[in-house]
């Protein structure tokens, strides 16, 4: 292609307050339409706004997570326009004087997608159409939003993807956001234009609104370039629009152009003072943040020594971080954990939010128990595998299954004379072993398995069984 | 004197019950009220229960100097399951399921409200006329307007169909329509008064106030419905307990700014002049002083009201309360249909100029321009005060217009509001209070400004001169 993907991403976060942002409104999710709502989130006459303080400070912790700079001095601006899901005709947003801005994200090649700005504002009601009339829902009406704008580094599908997925991590991380792009609470407008490969100058550029699934944006884009550069090829002139999507179709269809884009009319908000916000509290959130997404995938592989595939199966879900983190705490091993985690705990946690929310019924105490038995040979790990699959199960402690007499195993007396009975038993793999198969001794490790239910050391017994036939 | 005491030592010592005083305002608005037009909706029945709820707390010991005094609110003040309407038509019907602030501090005190008064649409107008139900008329001359926006609260408060009301004061909603009925108006300093449940208007100038026959009753008044609100953010924390006003005005720094007396009639500026004289022969000191930036008031008031009205009104499209037009096709024409049939022609007038001055394009030359205008006027304001305690101004450079002025010049009819509008730009205090009367028997009202929670000296320098001088508010009954 001689063409270079340009794009820029606005990315919509609803934070994950307990209530609305101008008012004392739960933020839950659903809910019977309008049964969130009061009469200030209705934009009711006379009603005023009050800021949600958490806001201001979830907000700051999202924009010290994506290394921004805080304005502690800013104030809310009215964003004014007419649409039948925003009751007051004006959204209560930031203008000239966002939050935060100035910050990154670090995509895993270590390219940095710059944050432009990220600010606080309300989200508007839903309309809902149902044989030919339409309603309007105001649950959603006033629940805090950030919004972050990314300058126009993304220049792939690929990044854009690990763009989006980044922001969703390090949102969830640091607790701020759910992120869940089904449910609306991550949205984003994908800004996009081609340009002559090699070239400075930007082409003209279109904007794909309200995108609600990674797989969707980059289905979008790609479309969305391909029109583009075909209308570039023929020697036309892209035109700057408003773009929407159409999942079923996979094409993007112009909304509005340029001539009736609308004029926001922004002034500062006068039923709000401005915010002012002292640098300790900004110090003190900036202390409370925990390890970052990318932080957390470099010491997994090079302190912990994770190799990178399962390091990014791991800090993928914070939840499972923290599990793994606690069983390290405890004293168990990190090989035994990792594996014993991505195996046989990831195979009961069939879909990614299964993963994310990592509802299991074994606590990290007992994880760390039945990882230490094996990190010290006394169960072997398929054992210890068997065994945490029960746990699973079941919700009982190892104990349960592991007693006593299991952990006295093997004596190396009665693994010796196991080893001469599999060596008779097999005198086929033992000659194919003797004339340079290597492999072929594995035969007899299923005998010594079954004859101990599991309990032999394999390690020790490959060692007597070479030994035996030498 | 004050009214408001006497009614209330007459209640407490069972002299007259609530119940009783409150039949006998019902009887003169229903007596009234149709020459006056004061009264755009009566609640009668709810006052008569809250008479007798109010005579239990009396009967207990309980309650305040307000408690089971009739009295009234302007129509943009919210009252849960009452009609609120800006006397608009897009806000026919509307009734809001929640209270003012001002109203529930009212309510809890026992106050018996008897309905909402007139005022101009949406508070836009100094006389009152834009209003939807029609002018409300000047008890002191009928052939004359009340003054506005406020002036169903000021009609109702001087003809005595209220003890005392609460109005809303933009651009001198309260104090022109006081001085033009000859009655005080006070118009707090913005954000002693939450004003939550005040259907806006000028969101950063809006703030509500009483309209009392006294000084007196003024401070009572607004001791009761001040103080920070958790549900206005821009409301703030005053003095706790009574608003004591000084007996003497000794020693007290009296501004006079020249600008305030630019054209004005000079009956006026020769009344105003006989009032300042008064406080100089008390012992007050008078300092004349030039405030240049005052010249620049009105057109910032008009830019700034107007663009955050423009905002402030967008959320009346038919779709959740209030008027919808009859037939449209598509949610768009019903909004255009329901606005262009709802709103009247002032109001229309005032979106447009606001939607204008915030466009892209002119947003410099008028709303940043008269923002940086405004914030060398506050600046202006704090240095008088640094000099002197209180100014002394007229409340308008003319006595109440004929009605149906309003109907003629626009232009003139913004230029009236001269007096008042540099107050709300700089959010201070300020109290009108009748200074005596011209050629035609017209009240004629000095205004009293001080610096931002001064509300005090206001107040006391007000109640002082009505003291001295002698003025006495009469009942207009006679001339009705």
């Amino acid at each position: 292609m001689k063409y270079e993907l340009v794009s820029g991403f606005e990315t919509h976060v609803e934070l994950a307050t307990a209530t609305k942002i101008f008012c004392g409104c739960t933020t839950a999710f659903g809910g019977a339409p309008n049964t969130h709502c009061c009469p200030i989130c209705t934009g009711q006459p006379g009603t005023l706004p009050v800021l949600n303080k958490k806001v201001v400070e979830f907000a700051i912790r999202a924009g010290l997570a994506l290394h921004c700079t805080i304005n502690t001095t800013t104030h809310l601006d009215r964003k004014n326009y007419c649409y039948p899901d925003l009751p007051k005709a004006y959204q209560i947003s930031q203008f000239d004087k966002p939050l935060c801005e100035h910050g990154y994200v670090e995509l895993e090649s270590g390219k940095r997608i710059r944050i432009l700005r990220i600010h606080i504002e309300e989200d508007a009601g839903k309309l809902v159409h149902e044989k030919g009339t339409s309603y309007i829902d105001y649950n959603r009406g006033g629940v805090p939003l950030i919004e972050i704008v990314s300058e126009p580094d993304i220049s792939s599908t690929d990044e854009a993807r690990e763009y989006v997925e980044k922001l969703q991590l390090t949102m969830r991380y640091i607790g701020v956001s759910d992120c869940k792009m089904q449910e609306g609470s991550m949205r984003c407008d994908v800004n996009i234009s081609l340009k002559e490969r090699g070239s400075q100058v930007l082409g003209t550029r279109t904007e794909i609104k309200n995108m609600n699934s990674i797989s969707h944006i980059e289905k979008a884009m790609e479309y969305e370039a391909r029109r583009q550069a075909e209308i570039l090829d023929d020697g036309g002139e892209v035109e700057q629009a408003t773009m929407r999507f159409d999942e079923n179709s996979g094409e993007t269809y112009v909304m509005r152009t340029k001539e009736d884009a609308q004029d926001y009319r922004y002034f500062p908000e006068p039923d709000l003072l401005e915010v002012a916000i002292p640098q300790k509290k900004v110090d003190e959130i900036a202390a409370s943040l925990p390890e970052l997404p990318l932080e957390k995938y470099k010491r997994y592989t090079t302190e912990l020594g994770i190799n990178a595939a399962n390091a990014k199966l791991l800090y993928k879900y914070k939840a499972v971080c923290d599990f793994f983190e606690e069983c390290l705490r405890l004293g168990a091993g990190v090989k035994n954990t990792a594996n014993l985690i991505l195996g046989t705990v990831y195979s009961t946690l069939n879909t990614e939010e299964e993963k994310e929310l990592f509802n299991i019924r074994v606590t990290p105490e007992d994880m760390a128990g039945l990882v230490k038995l094996a990190d010290g040979g006394k169960i072997n790990i398929t054992l210890a595998q068997m065994t945490l699959a029960k746990m699973l199960e079941s919700g009982k402690p190892f104990t349960e299954y592991i007693k006593e007499e299991d952990l006295a195993g093997v004596s190396d007396d009665e693994l010796t004379e196991l080893c001469r009975q599999a060596i008779e038993a097999n005198p086929k793999a033992v000659e194919d072993y003797k004339n340079g198969k290597e492999k072929a001794i594995s035969g007899l490790y299923g005998y010594i398995k079954r004859a101990t239910q599991g309990k032999a050391d394999i390690r020790k017994a490959d060692a007597i069984i070479k030994e035996l036939i030498k | 004197m004050s009214k408001i005491m006497q009614l209330s030592s007459a209640l407490r010592g069972k002299k007259i019950s609530s119940a009783e005083l409150t039949k006998e305002y019902i009887s003169r608005i229903e007596r009234l009220n149709p020459k006056l037009n004061a009264y755009v909706c009566q609640t009668f029945d709810e006052a008569l229960k809250n008479a007798e709820a109010a005579d239990k707390m009396i009967k207990n010991g309980e309650g305040t100097l307000l408690t089971g005094i009739p009295m009234t609110l302007k129509d943009n003040i919210a009252t849960d399951g009452l009609p609120t309407t800006c006397c608009s038509k897009i806000l026919q019907g509307f009734k809001p399921y929640y209270d003012a602030t001002v109203w529930s501090k009212l309510k809890s005190q026992g106050a018996v409200l008897l309905g909402k008064t007139n005022m101009d649409e949406f508070a836009m107008g100094s006389t009152s006329e834009t209003s939807v139900y029609g002018a409300p008329l000047n008890p002191v001359n009928t052939t004359r307007v009340t003054g506005g926006s406020s002036g169903g609260v000021a009609s109702a408060v001087k003809a005595d169909m209220a003890v005392y009301g609460l109005g809303s004061d933009t651009g001198g909603s309260i104090r022109q329509p006081a001085a033009f009925c000859g009655a005080v108006g006070f118009k707090p300093t913005y954000g002693a008064v939450s004003r939550y449940g005040l259907i806006a208007y000028g969101s950063s100038l809006d703030q509500i106030g009483p309209i009392t026959t006294s000084v007196e009753d003024a401070a009572i008044v607004y001791d009761a419905i001040r103080g920070k609100d958790t549900k206005d953010q821009t409301s703030v924390s005053t003095e706790d307990g009574k608003t004591e006003l000084a007996k003497d005005v000794k020693g007290l720094k009296i501004g006079v700014a020249e600008e305030f007396f630019d054209g004005i009639n000079p009956e006026i500026k020769n009344a105003i002049d006989a009032a300042i004289s008064l406080y100089e022969r008390s012992g007050a000191e008078v300092i004349r002083l030039s405030v240049p930036a005052l010249k620049s008031a009105l057109p910032v008031y008009y830019i700034i009201a107007c663009a955050e009205a423009s905002s402030n009104l967008g959320r009346y499209d038919g779709i959740r309360y209030g008027y919808r037009a009859k037939d449209y096709s598509g949610i768009d024409d019903m909004v255009v249909k329901t606005r262009t049939e709802g709103f009247g022609k002032e109001v229309k007038k005032r979106i447009m100029l606001g939607t204008y001055v915030l466009s892209s394009g002119y947003f410099d030359a008028y709303y940043k321009k008269a923002c940086l205008i405004r914030s060398r006027l506050i600046a202006d304001f704090e240095n008088v005060f640094k000099e002197c305690d209180v100014l002394i101004a007229p409340a308008a450079p003319e006595t109440a217009f004929p009605s149906g002025y309003s109907g003629g010049n626009s232009i003139q009819m913004y230029l009236s509001d001269v007096c008042t509008v540099p107050v709300n730009i700089a959010g201070l205090p300020a109290a009108s209070l009748p200074c005596g009367k011209d050629k035609n028997g017209l009240p004629i009202g000095m205004q009293i400004i001080s610096g931002r929670f001064c509300d005090k000296k206001v107040l006391s320098a007000a109640c002082f001169y009505e003291h001295e001088a002698g003025i006495v508010i009469e009942n207009q009954e006679d001339l009705l």
